[in-house]
């Protein structure tokens, strides 16, 4: 089984959609986010791509560009003990609770 | 472009591409494991991904080439061109001589 990403040929042989949309402000804002860790250290290019292509599939299939790069810098900052996914979740949830 | 042994190929040499998925963060393509292809340009030597990908230097440097594939050689019923070709680079511990 191919890791996710390598996609040549899978799951058929249709052309790629090449479809572009415009950017939104979250995507953004995840694109300074990289930039900053990446100025502090936290994160290359390879680490941030291998992070992404870890991904199980049923995972990577179901995230947007961005949100691969947003669950892959959660694993690389979860990784290096710099927060863990129990407080990364209770932020979350406080978040939530102060939209609703 | 880093420190680095020598490169063992070079332009017009023919190459076989390792089979290998490794649990680990890999960079060739599986498509073109277990195929032949053409050394077209020897770049010099890079950190290897396989390492930067962890966090680690990379280090000892791995000569990278560009590699030419026949795109009928990937593809069963290709429907393209004979003479297409696919180029790909690709780090020299993934290449074997034949």
């Amino acid at each position: 089984m191919p890791k996710v990403h390598d996609r040549g040929g899978w799951p058929n042989e249709d052309p790629i959609d090449q479809s572009e949309h415009e950017m939104e402000e979250w995507e953004r804002k995840v694109d300074a986010l990289n930039g900053v860790l990446g100025d502090l250290g936290l994160k290359t290019s390879d680490q941030l791509r291998r992070a992404i292509e870890s991904m199980d599939l049923a995972t990577y299939e179901s995230l947007a560009y961005y949100e691969k790069w947003t669950a892959a810098m959660e694993t690389l900052l979860v990784e290096q003990g710099v927060m863990t996914t129990a407080e990364i979740d209770a932020k979350m949830k406080t978040l939530k609770q102060a939209q609703a | 472009m880093a420190q680095s042994p020598s490169a063992k190929y070079k332009p017009g040499d023919q190459v076989r591409i390792r089979v290998g998925v490794p649990p680990t963060h890999f960079r060739t393509p599986q498509y073109v494991q277990g195929k032949q292809g053409e050394i077209e340009t020897s770049w010099g030597a890079y950190p290897n991904p396989e390492g930067l990908a962890y966090g680690g230097d990379g280090l000892p440097a791995q000569p990278l080439y560009l590699v030419k594939f026949a795109q009928t050689d990937l593809w069963t019923n290709y429907k393209g061109g004979s003479q297409d070709a696919l180029l790909l680079d690709i780090y020299e511990n993934w290449l074997e001589s034949i």
